[in-house]
């Protein structure tokens, strides 16, 4: 009985095994995970194609070379320091990030719009919002994502210069703090850069004009406050360079670290909000990342289907 | 599967919906309305993403009001428009598709390569999307949409821009979902002919109202039409008139098949029963002339609706129908 049942339904006949058999449809009866897991999901997805992962060799390029770029100059003056057995770092952990902005302005524009404009180009947007997530775990997913790439892109060096630094047995409690520092000052920058980045990004179905846009912003506000401050310095009214300073991302991440995180100011007069200018600094930071976060969830609203 | 009950929803300057009371029993339903209908009005209802004015919608006994998480887990949906990204392979695509449903990724990984087999993608699903035919994306975001294993499927005018051969695959495939995959279909198109062939059941609706919700049974199978081709002989030269004239004389109307393949040379005649079958056979016999073919043929459900009281109203909703 049981010979013939096999026989009759599943055993292939002798010289048939290489044929592809048409299993039928299978039912799915496994887990079904929801929309935290979906969240998740996203979240990882989107951070590996921040740096190009789970992507064509072409888009891995850019940011892993902008990720080399910023890196480089953390080596050099780790191998520096370790050679010339000297008693500092050439920077510290705060500046680090404020010498790099370009590149971390040229990451930024090159990866939010890679982040939501592709989405929106490809009218892939409807997917998502046909699934268990909403509005708020789309946004949330991507702006975690870029707001996480960010910061292994300005950490990444700080753990360079960290690691160097004990190595050339400088002085473990001061590295630590400096170190620890600038973690946080790069965790604000990465949250208000992907803010601004992503809002401006989600605008825009066109990279290009998305890249264009980005760099506009960051640089253009960049330029402005530090030519302003730089006259208002030379013409003696440096009372005013602090309150300058609140309109461009980087100027306000200088502020916030100067006035609270041991940092020296990078502006011209190289004197740093006071503690009551940087509690205003800090407000506008943190006012910046939830416009964004707000603009955005008003932007896949309308979006949505 | 669905049911909505006095269903509205307004914009600021238009009405999308009017009071639509609709259900839906599982199959393969066909929503038909012309463009601006309100057909992706209703799907985005359907899927909790829009909130309605008034009235109240369930699907899979879940109200859309307030359960549009646990309906997205277990419906599935296909956009009308291109949603795929060029530079991903479809593989890449379906599997994240299937994660953002919910399933685990070795269990994604595994539907994804069954459901795109199934829609009839073999090789090319590792190649970029972009390289693919029309036929080839649409069978991508068809897969998307069954990839978790829904238990409804809503495809929003899956046929639109292919080609006749590829018409005809999607609508066998939409056919295959409910007859093979055991899940409901809700399908949308300006198409009637094409939904004819494909539903168990077709909705009708027009600004928003809804026209008419029966089986396409009901639709097609009150007449049986017959078709009949003849051969013309040396004593017949005109078969098909000589037919005619015979059908007439014992009392059986004929229509000319006109707007057929072949008009001139098809006669339609309404089978009254067995006995037509008969009378028709003994016809040709006694002219000694060959029978071609002689078939069923279903009405259009266009056709159906013509003949209705309300016959331009309908045939303005219908236009593009048969």
């Amino acid at each position: 009985m049981a010979v013939e049942h096999s026989t009759g339904t599943a055993a292939p006949a002798p010289g048939d095994q290489t044929r592809i058999h048409n299993i039928g449809y299978r039912k799915y009866d496994g887990p079904r995970l929801g929309r935290a897991y979906a969240r998740r999901s996203l979240y990882s997805q989107s951070l590996r194609g921040s740096y190009g992962l789970g992507r064509s060799v072409k888009s891995k390029v850019l940011p892993m070379l902008l990720f080399v770029v910023m890196c480089v100059p953390a080596a050099i003056m780790v191998a520096v320091a370790v050679a010339t057995k000297a008693n500092a770092l050439p920077v510290d952990y705060t500046r680090y990030a404020i010498i790099m902005q370009a590149v971390i302005s040229l990451y930024v524009a090159s990866q939010a719009p890679q982040s939501v404009s592709r989405d929106l180009r490809f009218k892939t947007v409807p997917l998502y919002f046909s699934r268990p997530i909403e509005t708020a775990d789309y946004v949330r997913a991507k702006f975690a994502a870029l707001a996480s790439a960010l910061f292994i892109l300005t950490a990444g060096p700080l753990l360079l210069l960290y690691v160097g630094a004990l190595l050339a047995k400088l002085d473990f409690a001061d590295q630590t703090k400096g170190f620890a520092q600038g973690l946080v000052s790069v965790a604000l920058l990465s949250l208000l850069f992907a803010g601004i980045g992503l809002v401006i990004a989600s605008f825009t179905p066109r990279r290009g004009f998305g890249i264009a846009a980005v760099i506009a912003v960051l640089t253009i506000t960049y330029g402005a406050v530090s030519t302003l401050q730089a006259i208002a310095d030379a013409q003696g009214s440096g009372d005013a360079v602090p309150w300058i300073g609140l309109f461009s991302p980087i100027t306000i991440i200088d502020g916030v670290q100067s006035a609270f995180l041991g940092a020296t100011s990078a502006s011209p007069s190289g004197v740093g909000p006071s503690t009551a200018e940087g509690v205003v600094y800090v407000v506008v930071a943190l006012g910046l990342i939830a416009a964004s976060y707000g603009l955005l969830m008003r932007r896949y609203k309308k979006v949505g289907l | 599967m669905i049911a909505t009950e006095s269903l509205s929803k307004r914009f600021p300057r238009v009405t999308a919906l009017d009071r639509l009371s609709v259900d839906v029993g599982p199959g393969v339903t066909g929503l038909v309305g012309a463009n601006g209908a309100g057909k992706s009005t209703l799907i985005k209802i359907l899927l909790g993403l829009s909130p309605a004015t008034e009235g109240r919608a369930e699907v899979l006994g879940l109200d859309v009001a307030t359960k549009g998480g646990a309906i997205r887990e277990r419906v599935g949906y296909m956009p009308e428009h291109d949603c795929l990204p060029p530079d991903v392979s479809a593989t890449e695509f379906v599997v994240h598709m299937a994660r953002m449903s919910g399933l685990p990724p070795t269990a994604a990984r595994e539907r994804t390569a069954d459901t795109l087999r199934h829609v009839g993608l073999y090789e090319e699903r590792y190649r970029p999307i972009g390289g693919y035919s029309t036929g080839m994306k649409q069978r991508v975001k068809l897969a998307q949409a069954l990839v978790h294993d829904p238990q409804l499927v809503l495809l929003d005018e899956p046929t639109n821009g292919l080609d006749p051969v590829g018409r005809d695959e999607m609508l066998g495939l939409i056919r295959r979902i409910h007859t093979d995959f055991g899940i409901s279909v809700l399908v949308t198109s300006h198409l009637l002919g094409e939904l004819e062939r494909t539903c168990d059941h077709v909705v009708v609706i027009d600004g928003g109202k809804l026209l008419r919700s029966s089986s396409t049974t009901d639709f097609t199978q009150i007449t049986t039409t017959l078709a009949i081709e003849v051969t013309d002989t040396d004593e017949h030269p005109d078969g098909t008139r000589a037919v005619r004239e015979a059908l007439h004389a014992r009392g059986v109307s004929v229509e000319d098949g006109s707007g057929l393949p072949g008009a001139g040379h098809v006669l339609l005649l309404t089978a009254q029963g067995e006995e037509t079958y008969d009378v028709v056979r003994d016809v040709i016999a006694d002219l000694g002339l060959g029978l071609v073919r002689m078939e069923q043929r279903r009405h259009h459900i266009s056709e159906v609706f013509t003949s209705t009281d309300e016959r331009e109203q309908r045939k303005e909703a219908v236009g593009h129908g048969g």
